[in-house]
């Protein structure tokens, strides 16, 4: 029996156990739309925006590990797409992004709404397809998902003119992919594993760097195991945030740029670097030539592309993580525990002698709300059980440093394109993938404007999706820069004034109101909790917005370009003594 | 250092513009390109004249051998190959000097491709050295025009290691 292309496209994401679709219609796409009428089996999630429908079938990714589907419409819907396309591509996430495109015949025509998507998305989609021809549909959509899933996952779009899902055609599903020029390389090399275990017992100061590739691969069991095992602290870039527990003895929390002080010093002091899964950004590594100077560097990832592209690595490893940390750790088991925590005793002594020196703090104060006490706070009554994404700013490096994330897939943010409006579809992606877990957007007063209109669909889906904006009035983390490298000249990064008794644009409260969800505000640190609280008892939609002290930075900070040692620190005012809290 | 890289790809619409995307997005200067069909319709072979570092060079072939229409990367410089260019070039000279074009053309195992009044049309065919050493001869005689194909190049049997 034929059946129309928009019928295969729909019998296909079945296949592929696609449950959500997340999109928004155009002309072009009709025929597809037409097929999800009645549909039931398969949900289109209809958002307010196609940026956040890529965002949200992004952070349905992350918070799941699989494939997101996103489906938009030609021209504008699809150029609205990009960012959360390339959103994506910078973190490896897995999705399938769908695009109606104009009638073969017309393509190359500047008809109307016509764009060369998969012109427009080559860099940043890990591969894309045009499709021409009903006959290719099917195969089309199960290598998409596969390239999408497989090696290094990423996003990958499918063009889909409308004569095309008009056409018919019998649906064949096809059994298994042929593409001769795809194929990640799993298997580490059996040689160079051998290298790695030789200089991890050799080491006397080793330093394990995990990244997103940890979570990717699902290799948190055989991380925590090297790590326990060989007693060798871990710390986790921003991808990697969750990979590793961030409240376990040997975790060092994040390095960077606004790393700890303990896992800066420990990667710069180390004899042996480990990287697992990451792939050396320069927030990161601050100057490269100043990386890690005394380390030998031991560098798995499943993307050769990544290996020697920053750094220089005296022990590449092309391979699954998880597959090759299971054979690493076969080799490394020899040796008794109790020998490694003799081995390792100087050398975690030290770094818990940098972990008192300078712990992560901030200046507490009963007068104004300090942003990172809201985290600190949703911290302690979530008890760490919740999925938190973020926006992009300060929010986003707060949430990272005052909340501990022991599981992966609870950190959800946009690392490598730093997309700010990211994290509200993001969760509500993801609250659409755990519909009873606590999903928690920390956001920034400039970022949640870039998707609030997705206030619409968290309401109308009934999600209870929580938002904590941590008002600074400010673009804070621009305003940042400005203050310490731009003589405090803050052009155009002030969004509100700073008094509050003037109208504030937008007043959150109202918003959300007007959108159908509770808005609920805080001005004072006492109300902080009981907000919290009460946001959290509701099964609403909440906005919350914390007015915060605005001149609150973020600390340590590493200025861009610098080695990562040369860190900035909050200045200590006069007795901070009592109050300066610490964070364990 | 300059390096030649081949290249065995899907034969789809597209594929070119990903490879050289791929070059210009990441700041990689391409020398010269030349695509062809293989014996297999499936299937066209590419010559990059590319270069760079050590670095950069292995930067390119992974990134190369990462696009998924990429079947093949082999950078030609590690190996025993031949490297052949192909160029037409029409030149103007003097009457004194327009049998002088035809002895060098000749020299060179060049052919005219057609000749009017004032001009010659030349073909050459050759490695590199060749084909600078014949423009540099020709550069006094007035070159009009110049056209190359950009290199090809394939490995010498027994696929020697240098
Ligand atoms: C789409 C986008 N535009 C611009 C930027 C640059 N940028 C980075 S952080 C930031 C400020 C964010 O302000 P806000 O959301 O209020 O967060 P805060 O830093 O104040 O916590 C800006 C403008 C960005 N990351 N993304
Ligand atoms: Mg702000």
């Amino acid at each position: 029996m034929k059946i129309s292309g928009a019928e295969i496209i729909l019998e296909s994401l079945k296949r592929e156990g696609v449950k959500y679709i997340f999109g928004y219609p155009g002309g072009v796409v009709l025929n597809i739309f037409d097929v999800l009428y009645e549909n039931t089996d398969l949900r289109l999630i209809l958002t307010r925006h196609e940026q956040a429908a890529v965002h949200a079938a992004d952070g349905y990714a992350r918070a799941t590990g699989k494939a997101g589907v996103a489906l938009v419409t030609s021209g504008p819907g699809a150029t609205n797409a990009v960012t959360g396309i390339a959103t994506a591509s910078m973190d490896s996430v897995p999705i399938v992004v769908l695009t109606g495109q104009v009638p073969t015949m017309l393509i190359g025509n500047d008809a109307f709404q016509e764009a060369d998507i998969v012109g427009i998305t080559r860099p940043c989609t890990k591969h894309n397809f045009l499709v021409k021809d009903v006959n290719d549909l099917a195969m089309t959509i199960k290598e998409a998902f596969h390239i999408a899933t497989t090696g290094r996952p990423g996003p990958v779009l499918i063009d889909l003119p409308k004569d095309v899902t008009g056409g018919k055609t019998e649906f064949v599903w096809p059994e298994k992919v042929d593409l001769p020029g795809y194929k990640p390389k799993y298997e580490g090399n059996k040689w160079m594993i051998n290298q790695a275990a030789a200089l991890i017992e050799k080491s006397r100061k080793p330093v394990i760097v995990a990244g997103g590739g940890v979570i990717a691969s699902g290799a948190y069991k055989e991380l925590k195991e090297l790590a326990e095992m060989t007693q060798i602290p871990v710390t986790t870039t921003l991808m990697g945030i969750g990979g590793f527990p961030g409240s376990h003895p040997l975790s060092l929390g994040m390095p960077g740029m606004h790393g700890t002080y303990y896992a800066n010093r420990s990667i710069q002091d180390s004899d042996l670097l480990i990287a697992v899964g990451m792939r050396f950004d320069d927030r990161v590594t601050g100057k490269t030539d100043a990386f890690a100077p005394n380390a030998s560097i031991i560098h798995i990832d499943i993307d050769p592309t990544s290996i020697k592209k920053n750094v220089r690595v005296d022990v590449p490893i092309v391979g699954d993580v998880k597959k090759v940390l299971t054979v690493l750790n076969k080799l490394l088991k020899t040796e008794s525990k109790s020998q490694w925590k003799e081995i390792r005793k100087a050398w975690l002594k030290q770094i818990d002698d940098w972990k008192h020196e300078r712990p992560l703090t901030y200046t507490y104060s009963d007068d104004v709300i300090k942003p990172q006490y809201v985290v600190e706070k949703i911290y302690e009554l979530t008890k760490g059980d919740a999925i938190i994404t973020t926006e992009v700013g300060q929010n986003q490096m707060w949430a990272a440093q005052f909340y501990k994330y022991d599981k992966p897939r609870t950190f959800i943010s946009s690392g490598g394109l730093g997309t700010m409006g990211f994290g509200f579809p993001a969760a509500i992606g993801a609250q659409f993938a755990f519909p009873d877990k606590l999903v928690i957007d920390i956001a920034g007063d400039g970022s949640i404007q870039m998707n609030i209109q997705e206030l619409a669909t968290a309401v109308i889906n009934k999600l209870p999706v929580k938002v904590a904006i941590l008002n600074n009035r400010y673009l804070g983390m621009v305003r940042q820069w400005q203050e310490l490298f731009y003589g405090g000249r803050y052009a155009h990064t002030q969004l509100n004034p700073l008094n509050m008794a003037l109208d504030v644009v937008p007043d959150f409260v109202k918003v959300a109101e007007a959108y159908g969800a509770v808005g609920l505000r805080a001005e004072k640190p006492s109300e902080v909790e009981p907000l919290l609280k009460e946001a959290f008892k509701t099964k609403k939609t909440v906005f919350m917005d914390f007015i915060v002290d605005w001149k609150e930075k973020v600390y340590p900070m590493v200025p861009a370009g610098a080695p990562i040692d040369h860190m900035m620190f909050e200045e200590k005012e006069e007795k901070p003594a009592k109050k300066l809290k610490v964070v364990k | 250092m300059r390096h030649t890289i081949s290249l065995m790809v899907e034969n789809k619409f597209g594929v070119l513009s990903r490879i050289s995307g791929l070059f210009s997005g990441r700041g990689y200067n391409i020398e010269s390109l030349s695509v062809g069909e293989t014996t297999d319709p499936n299937y066209s072979q590419m010559t990059i004249v590319t270069s760079g570092d050590d670095r950069i060079i292995e930067q390119i072939t992974k990134q190369l051998n990462k696009l998924v229409d990429v079947i093949k990367v082999t950078d030609m410089t590690e190996f025993e190959h031949v490297e052949r260019e192909m160029i037409l070039i029409k030149v103007a000279p003097i009457q004194q000097k327009r049998t002088e074009v035809l002895e060098l053309a000749g020299i060179f195992r060049g052919r005219v491709v057609d000749s009017s009044e004032s001009t010659y049309t030349v073909e050459i065919t050759g490695d590199e050295k060749k084909i600078e050493a014949f423009i540099s001869l020709m550069r006094p005689m007035g070159i009009k025009e110049l056209v190359r194909t950009g290199k090809v190049s394939i490995m010498r049997e027994g696929l020697k290691k240098k």
